[in-house]
């Protein structure tokens, strides 16, 4: 198997993982689901940091964002496929 | 067959347990009698001091605490032999005889009265005799399962979750079923992830104290002292950094570390002792490395598992730390403090079980003697957990 430029934990998920470095925006990646080795590709909108994440769906603000198949918080902004999902997009429910 | 059932060359203690350093460690009951303890340690080679911030005024329930962690210290397996030190006879007392239930050879000295160089000469001429007792102890073989081995992640990123945690999930797997005593810790940061952790308590009522200990953490640390979300403090700013954005999404990451079968089997109070036989324990502790690390130490345990994403770089005076990391980008930027380098899991490279045979493989050569990366650098975090403010 080729080396993948993004891992999602679960089918659930509705974010995965860039593990390379240098990510740029443009990159058709081919993305792996850990859970069965099973891959798709996606493009990636933004250049992206290696352990940043990446929306495999459109979310609009109030979602719920899906990895490991749970909950990790709220979307605060709206977050098109392929987009950069971090601190500046998704908070936390909890304190 | 793996690697699970392959033999160590380790300290056999007078109460039994396995040992796989040999220290003689010079203890502070209180910060003030730390300069003692360094001079002690200055004057005879093969000995080590432990200094630490604390010992004075405390009362309750942090006292208790005081004396669990000192004691615990002394007690450690990797511990050969101890000398205490301390401002005055009573609490100074106290630990050397709760250290003496091991067995191993220990001694206590106070201050007052005597001052800082006759107490120094009369520690340092026990120390020397000590060290002359103990330093040629044989290694003898053991079961790689009769290890304590503790688990604490940190400077976590998503890749930790992805690969350095499920690691030690998997040598949790294959060596707890064999004898191992485990640990994980680390109440505040299961937050968003407690109920994956209460469904992995052994009974109904060992689901019920790890909730009450968690929920107790939450009103009683979190909320009673919060006055923002906590951003930039959990998750860190080196989290962040790494692509963590939520405590959600860390503390799924962090309880990827207890693997997927095994149960844990009992909650303990900071620093308490394992007392259920083998299996793995969730201690309540800290998220802080040092902290944690230092309470695990205390409550028996030999060795430390510490997954890493961004690059955490905490050791401990006498439970070698060793070190794991799935993140690429960290072994090439910090390849000097990575004991175990699973970063092919995220290449596809290297499977989840493969990641788990070489963190075994390390545990033993660890066990065996081999420096971790955190020994070999100078690293002694020594920090205790102080609960509330001295009287």
């Amino acid at each position: 198997m080729s080396v993948p430029q993004l891992l999602v934990h679960d089918h659930k998920d509705n974010v995965g993982v860039v593990v390379i470095e240098g990510l740029k925006a443009g990159t058709n990646m081919l993305c792996v689901i850990t859970e069965d080795n099973s891959d798709f590709h996606l493009t990636s909108k933004h250049d992206v940091p290696i352990g940043h994440k990446v929306a495999l769906v459109d979310l609009k603000v109030g979602d719920t964002v899906i990895k490991y198949g749970q909950d990790i918080g709220k979307v605060v902004a709206p977050i098109a496929r392929g987009e950069h999902v971090h601190v500046h997009n998704l908070k936390t429910k909890r304190w | 067959m793996s690697n699970t059932n392959q033999k160590i060359w380790a300290y056999r203690r007078e109460n039994s347990r396995v040992g796989v350093r040999n220290y003689v460690a010079i203890l502070p009951v209180d910060d003030i009698s730390n300069a003692a303890c360094e001079a002690v340690a200055n004057n005879i080679k093969g000995t080590i001091a432990l200094p630490h911030a604390y010992g004075r005024l405390q009362f309750g329930e942090d006292l208790e605490l005081h004396f669990r962690t000192m004691i615990g210290t002394g007690a450690n397996p990797n511990v050969a032999a101890c000398i205490v030190i301390g401002i005055e006879p009573g609490w100074t007392q106290r630990i050397v005889e709760g250290i003496a239930k091991t067995g191993k050879p220990v001694a206590g000295f106070w201050i007052e009265g005597n001052g800082d160089i006759a107490t120094i000469a009369a520690a340092s001429r026990k120390a020397k005799e000590f060290v002359h007792a103990t330093s040629g102890q044989v290694r003898v073989e053991c079961d790689i399962s009769e290890l304590w081995v503790a688990a604490k992640c940190g400077e976590s990123d998503t890749t930790t979750g992805l690969a350095s945690c499920p690691t030690v999930g998997n040598m949790y797997d294959k060596l707890v079923p064999a004898g191992l005593y485990g640990c994980f810790g680390e109440t505040s940061e299961l937050t968003g992830a407690e109920h994956l952790a209460a469904a992995r308590a052994v009974s109904p009522e060992i689901r019920d104290k790890f909730m009450k200990t968690w929920q107790s953490y939450q009103d009683d640390v979190i909320e009673a002292h919060k006055t923002s979300d906590l951003s930039e403090s959990q998750p860190t700013k080196g989290n962040i950094a790494g692509g963590l954005t939520t405590i959600e999404e860390k503390a799924l990451g962090n309880l990827e570390k207890i693997g997927k079968k095994v149960k844990f089997i009992d909650v303990l109070e900071p620093a308490e002792a394992p007392a259920r036989g083998p299996g793995l324990y969730f201690m309540d502790t800290s998220s802080a490395a040092a902290e944690c690390c230092t309470l695990q130490a205390a409550a028996g345990y030999v060795i430390h598992i510490f997954p890493t994403g961004q690059g955490n770089v905490i050791g401990n005076p006498i439970m070698p730390v060793i070190k794991v990391t799935g993140n690429p980008r960290t072994v090439r930027l910090m390849p000097e403090h990575i004991d175990v380098d699973v970063s092919g899991v995220v290449r596809r490279e290297m499977t989840i079980d493969q990641a788990g045979d070489a963190l075994i493989d390390c545990i033993a050569h660890t066990a065996n003697g081999r420096l971790t990366a955190a020994e070999a650098l100078g690293h002694v975090e020594f920090v205790m957990t102080k609960l509330y403010r001295s009287a």
